[in-house]
Parts: structure tokens; sequence; C-alpha cells
């Protein structure tokens, strides 16, 4: 059961207290972004081993990558998934900007007892 | 297999692994029996997590150092109207500011996520890595384990650098995770500064000893608090003819350690669970010529660092030396900027007794332990590593506060 034991006791809180520097929620955002930027280095190594193993087996040419020149049909899928990651990550800007223009916006709780009436 | 040639190559303009300055990359890490298995992203978990300790070091640090000239030092004297007079007025003047505060965060977020990647490496492999050390130690009888042994409070409230269940604790019969977290990644820290086998103070001791003390020829050597035996398997190694000692309260680095030792050859150790505090059912007097801690003292509590300076000075034979290795006390002609961020890993590392152990008369207390003041040693150490592939510390001139490989020696003749 090492994988199960793994993901619950890797992040496992050492005793004592954790400091905090900045504004907590802050630096709650900046730790999971660190985290993230973490992940990010990883793939972009692995990537970088990927393309260096295609090399040396003749594979993949040098300069090859840096100077790939995507098709329409390619280009367009890319710049497609660029699109949709940025608005997947900025979700909560949307989400922000909706709620300014709305009107006559209620939240779930305010609705309960509204709901709840005989 | 031909050992490949490396072609001769002048200087290329503009090479940028020509101007390269940083931790060398994970894969030169020694390997041995239980060393865990790492995949490539593990590594280059690690690769960027000394990255990020090398960038908050070089790069973000001196910006901490501009705003405390600039801004905190000017704020302290305006509200107060006097100097900052102490390390913890420093210390606590910065936290109210952002240069100080967001280099702190980074470096507690890096030291977590080191602390997590590790412990996924280990825990992931953990039955593996027990069957691998299981293989290799059980029934040897120079591991010798203390199931009661209560382990006290200096280690048990506070896990040290924010490394959950610390030395001690285990998960299942025969752990050894927590030597192996402990072991692999440590180079996050350290960016290579300790070398290939994180020995580069065991080294440096060794070679301070022949140097100094060049007829020095111990054939019983203890060392207390040295986990897996990464400063302790250089002595082994450099005094083939002695014994050495391997005294820890934890089950798992001890295992682990002697599993190490005899998977790279080192035959001459054995492995204690004691404190080294009170080693008078086990040892007795005057049976060492050689008592050794590295890095240890600092996380201790004052009863704890009296306790073993007093058995270090009843375990030596007459004639017989403690060394004890640790980063530099805090002295007047030491600027408070410089004390106050020495001080980081006490309050933000989980080093409760970095502080105070560092402001402490060491020569007195060596004293009143029992040595003689003129047979007080002093002298400073540099980690010593295969310059070839690994950063050398006494070239390298980036300040990394508490954590560069360069240390005290305080010791004495008993």
């Amino acid at each position: 059961m090492s994988f199960a034991d793994a993901l619950k006791d890797a992040g496992a809180k050492p005793a004592g207290k954790r400091p905090y520097f900045l504004d907590a929620q802050v630096e709650k955002v900046l730790a999971i972004t660190m985290s993230l930027a973490q992940e990010l280095a990883v793939a972009r190594q692995r990537n970088d081993t990927l393309e260096r193993l295609l090399k040396a087996k003749g594979i993949l040419a040098e300069g090859e990558v840096d100077t790939f020149v995507p098709d329409k049909a390619a280009a367009a899928e890319r710049q497609m998934w660029n699109q949709e990651f940025i608005a997947r990550i900025l979700r909560i800007v949307q989400q922000e900007n909706e709620a300014a223009a709305a009107s006559g916006d209620v939240a779930s709780g305010e609705m309960a007892d509204e709901l709840a009436e005989g | 297999m031909p050992t490949p040639t490396p072609a001769v190559s002048q200087p290329v303009p503009n090479d940028p692994a020509a101007q390269y300055d940083g931790p060398p990359d994970y894969r030169v890490i020694g390997r041995h029996g239980v060393f865990p298995d790492t995949s490539h992203d593990e590594i280059e978990r690690i690769n960027f997590l000394a990255q990020m300790n090398r960038h908050l070091a070089a790069r973000v640090v001196p910006g901490v150092k501009a705003a405390y000239d600039a801004r905190v030092v000017p704020a302290f004297e305006a509200k107060h109207g006097r100097p900052i007079a102490t390390r913890h007025e420093a210390r606590k003047a910065m936290l109210e500011d952002p240069a100080f505060c967001t280099w702190s965060a980074l470096r507690r977020m890096t030291m977590e996520q080191r602390q997590q990647a590790g412990r996924w490496t280990a825990i992931r492999q953990r039955e593996a890595l027990n069957a691998r050390a299981a293989a290799l130690i059980d029934g040897d009888p120079r591991l010798s384990l203390n199931p009661a042994l209560k382990i006290p409070r200096y280690v048990s409230a506070v896990d040290h650098h924010c490394m959950p269940g610390s030395y001690h604790s285990e998960y299942v019969p025969g752990d050894v995770t927590n030597g192996a977290n402990y072991d692999h990644a440590g180079f996050v820290t350290t960016g290579g500064l300790l070398g290939k086998f994180s020995d580069g103070g065991g080294h440096a001791v060794v070679k301070w000893v022949k140097k100094n003390l060049p007829d020095f020829a111990p054939k019983r050597i203890l060392e207390i608090g040295g986990t897996v035996g990464h400063s302790s398997l250089p002595l082994a190694l450099a005094f083939p003819e002695a014994e050495l000692t391997i005294v820890d309260l934890g089950a798992p680095v001890l295992r682990y350690g002697l599993a190490r030792a005899k998977s790279l050859g080192v035959e001459n150790v054995r492995f204690v669970q004691a404190s080294g505090e009170d080693l008078r059912g086990i040892f007795a007097d005057g049976s060492f010529d050689w008592v050794q801690t590295t890095m240890f003292l600092h996380e201790l509590s004052t009863p704890a660092l009296r306790n073993i300076m007093r058995e270090s000075k009843r375990l030596l034979r007459p004639g017989g030396i403690v060394l004890h290795v640790e980063q530099p006390q805090y002295t007047p002609d030491m600027p408070l900027f410089e004390q106050a961020m020495r001080d980081w890993d006490a309050f933000y590392n989980n080093e409760p007794f970095w502080s105070h152990m560092h402001e402490m008369d060491l020569d007195a207390e060596m004293e009143a332990a029992g040595f003689a003041r003129d047979a007080i040693i002093h002298g400073g150490v540099y980690g010593v590593v295969d310059r070839e592939l690994f950063p050398d510390a006494a070239e390298d001139d980036t300040e990394d506060y508490g954590r560069k490989a360069a240390w005290h020696v305080i010791g004495a003749v008993a």
C-alpha cells in the first residue's frame, strides 16, 4: 500500500507550528503556485530529455524544434489549446467580471429560506 | 566498454555551459544498496528545489540585505530613537518588511516542498527499501537497537528542518523510510556542497585531524548523533584500524546507516540506538580515543548539550580527543543582519535550539564538562568534495546563512 501511504503521508505536517510571513491566504496561494512552478520545471525537463533522446537516436535533427513551423491546421489546434488553457486558469476572473455585471444575483444560502417557505 | 575521451574544445562564445555557476545535476550523486530509486521526474524535482535554494541565496538575499539597510534600519531608528541592538530586534524589525517576508515565505516553502518530494520517493517504495535494508543488516551484531529508548522533547516536539517524523519515527517494523528521505534529498539544501555521498563534512574533519594532529592514531572512535553516517564513514575509512561507533536516537537512520555503510564497503562501523546524554550502561569510562559530533550540537537543549559534553569527557581515555563541528558562534563582531539571518533556521525551519546554542560560551561549557581550558582546541573547516563534479565550499562566495559548508571546530584533549 505504499502508493496510498505516499499520497497520505508525503505531505504530512512536521511537528511544530508553521510560520506565515505574508497574509495567510496569500501565502497559501503562493505555496500552491510554487508547487506548480516545480511541476512545470519537471515537465519542461522531461520534454528536454525526450528531445535529446530523439536527437541521439537520429529521429530529431538539431534545431528542428526551434525552426518548426506548424501547418495551418496544426497552428489552429495549438492556438486553440492556448485559448482553452488560459480560459481554464482564468475562470475566476471571468466569474468576477460576470458577477460585477449581473443584477439580482443571489447566494444559494439566501435562496434557502425563500425556497423553504410553505 | 571504452572510456569516452572528452573532446578538447576551444571556448565557445556565449557558451552557457561555460558560464554555469550552481548546483550540479542530481544524477552525479553517489548511490548505494539502500539508496531509493528515483524516477526522471523525481530527480528533476530535486534539481528544481536545489536551484530554488540557490536562487534565494544568490539572487534574493542581496535584496533582503539592501532592504535592511535602506528601510528596516532607518524605520527602527526613527521609531525607537536608537540603533538596533540585538539580532532578535533585527529579525523582528525585518518581519515588518516585505523583502524579508517574501524571501522567508519562499525559503520555508522550498523546505516543505523538499520534504514532500523526498518523502514521496521514500514512501512509495518503502517495502522494497525495507527489504533491501533487511537483507544487508538482519542478524548483524553491529546494529544494536533499543525500542524502549525514550525520545527526548528536544527531538520530538518540533521536527528538525521540517522533516515529518524526524529521525526516529517508524511506520512499519524494520522501517528505514526516514533515513532514506534524509539521505537522498538532502541535496536540495546543500546543493552538492557536501559531495557525492553527502560526506564532505566528514572528509573535512579527517583532513583537519591529519593536518593538526598528525600523530593521532585512534583505535576506538565514537560519533554521537551520527544519523545515517554521512559524516562518520570518512572517519572509518581514514582510520581502517579503528572501530567507529555511531550513536543516535533514531532506529530508521541507524538501520539505514549500517546497510548504507556495508553496501559502500565500510565494515569497521557499528550503529547503536542510545542517547548520547547517558551512555553509562553501554560504554565504560575511557572507552574511546576520539569522540566526534558533526552539525549536531544545535539540535539539542542546554541540559542535553551539557550532558553530552560530560559524557564525552567520561568516555575519552586520557589524551583522547573530542571534536565538535558546527556553524560559527555569534560574536560581537558578527553584524546583526548576519546574526538575524543565521537565526532564521531557529525560528522558521524548526531548529529551535539553534539560536541559543550559537550564543553559548562553548569554551566555558567544555571547561565545566571537565576539560582543561588550555586543552581546548579551535579550528575551521570547509566541506571537502570531488571538485570535478561538485562546487567547492571554500571558493563559493554565496552566503546561505547557516547552511554553507564552512564550519568551526571546537574540541579538547582529555
